[in-house]
């Protein structure tokens, strides 16, 4: 259960080895969260993710997951939801891609497309209503800010994370009166293994600060959080950015 | 259009009718939970409600003034006894009421005070309903003199996990009895109990009231007060600082005699006089209570208290329940709620009780209206709180930066002093702690897992804590 201050007694992530869900598990495993669950696919990365987490006093299991694989979701989230209640759901998995060489070869631009919006939208579902079923709960769905507006540059991820983040939004607005609360998060680019030898963009931003922001959100109960927070108006100016205009920008 | 014959029958009641999704949370407004909420209006309903619970359980809830999660049950079903709310016997000549569990201790002082009696224990609030009371053993100002609420039960009916009603009394059935006074309704539901009433010649209070400069001041003037008075207790100012700290406005008293009631009053010298002010409108008004309005409200309150004064009549309301004056007071924290800090050291710990003051006025937090009180020895409650010594009450906005590690910093020092928090105001405490504070919470869970193996009986707030 959330205590009275907002610290949540236990975790799922969903994508056990994203920098961004490390650094937020981190966090809250130095405070109150003891019951960690590290879903993804089996790799040295999550075993050692959930090897310091243990160091921190939590209790941690690693589950098998694979957001590609949407076929077994249900079976693999049912058996944690039965075992405990999970005060946060962090929906953390994601892939980049390759936008040039996906831009080639479609089957490598719909594997992108199913990881990060299909692979989201079924563990979302099941998230949602096994919540739903606790009475209280947080899914976090970590977006971006190219969901806001995509970019020549990394449209097919951009898409997909666009199609999560509206797929995110509904959820969390079906959500309301069922004790469930859904956040979308829209860091910009962040200093992970994820964006590794990428060019970093302007307000550029790391894990542990996207995680700082994570956990403030939770207490508040927000349901949008920006990371960094100077987003929110940069994104709702360029939202109004002509076409023409917006694909000459240096970004 | 042939219409099935069951369409038109006319349907029989069900205990599940009315039984609906609700969001629910503790007086102080934090970590809500949506649970099925049934307000059953007979007791017959009851049993089908319990036995019917699904997988996540059932929790009895009153009037919700539980500071914090115990009478929430997420995904499960909270059953509302408020609707069972009648005085079911009076003994008019020994003061022996027999109430059901959803009769509030408001409506019992309306009732039994016109009569020359008034209820053994009430807390700082009238409105909590006889099953909070047993389940939380609750406490008021003359627990060194009365003890705790379950102490002045005769007997009571508990709904178990089977369907099936019990009467318990301390005599035939202690074990299960004294698991219930003080088990947060993890036992069963109470459906009825029978408490003996304290005498009173009228409905006054005779007060005494004074100030202490200092902590060790309030210390040993409430040490004095032990033997002189019912009802003690003292209001301590933690905002100050210095040679201020611990500054404090003592309330003595106990119920006046007739001939101690000034002419007019006592031509009814036994009217309830409730006390209303009004309402906090329902606006947020966040931040209103901060450091400097917390300062400049203890300033007030301290400065509004006679240096001393003696022999003053009050009333019940503005005597006991001074907050009750002003419905839904808890708003003006804001929409951020509040949370409740309650811990009991023993005698002889005071320099931890100095150094939790201390702490307290260094870090700043907005605690305004702290109350220190001295307790007598415990009940034999498994999980019941008050034991030997001093207990003090601390309310905080939870949106106070740093609050979270400055309780738990606290809870160390309390839990070293041999002391323990109140299950019936926490709402953040680490589980862990929790044993330590209770050396009986072992076998309390033994007794539950005999009596209720499948957990039919589920708060979020036993969720939170493993009871």
């Amino acid at each position: 259960m959330k205590d009275s201050l907002g610290a949540p007694q236990s975790l799922l992530v969903l994508g056990g080895s994203s920098d961004i869900a490390m650094s937020t598990a981190r966090k809250m495993a130095a405070a109150r969260t003891k019951k960690i669950y590290l879903a993804g696919r089996p790799s040295q990365r999550i075993e050692d993710n959930a090897a310091e987490l243990r160091t921190l006093g939590a209790t941690v299991e690693v589950i098998p997951f694979d957001a590609a694989a949407t076929d077994d979701h249900d079976k693999v989230l049912s058996q944690v939801f039965a075992a405990d209640d999970i005060d946060v759901v962090l929906l953390a998995f994601g892939v980049l891609g390759d936008q040039a060489e996906d831009e080639k070869d479609p089957a490598r631009a719909v594997a992108v497309a199913h990881v990060n919006y299909t692979g989201a939208v079924s563990s979302g579902i099941i998230v949602g209503q096994a919540l739903k079923k606790q009475g209280h709960g947080s899914l976090v769905v970590l977006s971006s800010v190219a969901a806001e507006r995509a970019r020549r540059a990394n449209f097919i991820y951009g898409s997909s994370k666009a199609g999560l983040d509206a797929f995110a939004q509904g959820l969390g607005d079906s959500m309301v009166g069922t004790g469930v609360h859904v956040m979308v998060v829209r860091p910009g680019f962040v200093d992970t293994k994820m964006t590794q030898g990428k060019e970093k963009t302007p307000l550029s931003t790391t894990p542990d600060a996207v995680a700082d922001l994570i956990i403030t959100g939770l207490r508040r109960g927000s349901h949008t959080v920006w990371a960094p927070g100077a987003f929110r108006y940069v994104m709702s100016g360029l939202r109004h950015v002509p076409r023409p205009l917006f694909r000459r920008l240096p970004m | 259009m042939n219409r099935d014959v069951r369409d038109v029958a006319v349907p029989q009641q069900s205990s599940t009718d009315g039984v609906h999704a609700e969001r629910l949370y503790g007086w102080g407004m934090t970590s809500p939970s949506v649970a099925d909420v049934a307000d059953p209006t007979a007791v017959e309903q009851l049993a089908e409600l319990v036995t019917g619970a699904g997988p996540r359980g059932v929790i009895a809830r009153g009037l919700g003034r539980s500071y914090g999660d115990p009478a929430q049950n997420g995904g499960g079903r909270v059953v509302r006894t408020t609707s069972l709310n009648k005085i079911l016997n009076i003994d008019i000549e020994h003061g022996i009421v027999t109430a059901q569990a959803g009769v509030s201790l408001h409506q019992l002082m309306g009732t039994m005070l016109p009569l020359g009696w008034f209820v053994p224990v009430t807390p700082g609030t009238r409105y909590v309903t006889v099953g909070g009371a047993i389940g939380a053993d609750i406490h008021g100002k003359n627990h060194h003199s009365a003890g705790s609420f379950g102490q002045h039960v005769l007997s009571m009916d508990l709904l178990g996990a089977d369907g099936q009603i019990r009467t318990l009394t301390p005599a035939t059935e202690p074990e299960l009895f004294w698991a219930t006074a003080g088990g947060m309704g993890l036992t069963g539901i109470v459906t009825q109990a029978t408490i003996a009433f304290k005498k009173v010649e009228t409905a006054r209070i005779k007060a005494d009231i004074w100030r202490a400069p200092d902590l060790d001041g309030v210390l040993a003037e409430l040490a004095a007060t032990d033997d002189k008075y019912p009802y003690t207790v003292a209001w301590i100012d933690c905002l100050s600082t210095g040679r201020n700290l611990g500054r404090s406005v003592l309330t003595c008293g106990d119920f006046a005699k007739l001939d101690e009631l000034p002419a007019k009053v006592r031509k009814d010298p036994r009217k309830f006089s409730p006390l209303s002010l009004g309402k906090v409108p329902p606006v947020p008004v966040s931040g209103l209570l901060n450091k400097m309005t917390g300062r400049a409200f203890n300033e007030m309150w301290f400065r509004k208290a006679p240096v001393r004064k003696e022999g003053v009549i009050q009333g019940v309301g503005a005597f006991f329940h001074p907050l009750d004056g002003i419905m839904e007071w808890n708003r003006v924290y804001g929409p951020a709620g509040f949370l409740q800090w309650q811990f009991v050291i023993p005698f002889g710990t005071e320099d931890t009780l100095r150094q939790i003051v201390e702490r307290i006025s260094a870090h700043g937090a907005p605690a305004a209206l702290t109350v220190l009180k001295r307790f007598g020895e415990g009940s034999p409650g498994y999980l019941s709180f008050p034991a030997k010594g001093w207990t003090l009450a601390l309310d905080f906005p939870t949106n106070t930066p740093g609050l979270a590690q400055l309780l738990d910093d606290m809870d160390e020092k309390v839990l070293e002093a041999g002391g323990r928090l109140y299950l019936a105001k926490d709402s953040r405490m680490r589980p862990e702690l929790l044993a330590e504070m209770y050396p009986r919470l072992e076998a309390f869970r033994k007794l539950r897992a005999e009596i209720d193996p499948h957990q039919v009986f589920m708060s979020d707030q036993a969720r939170r804590l493993h009871l």
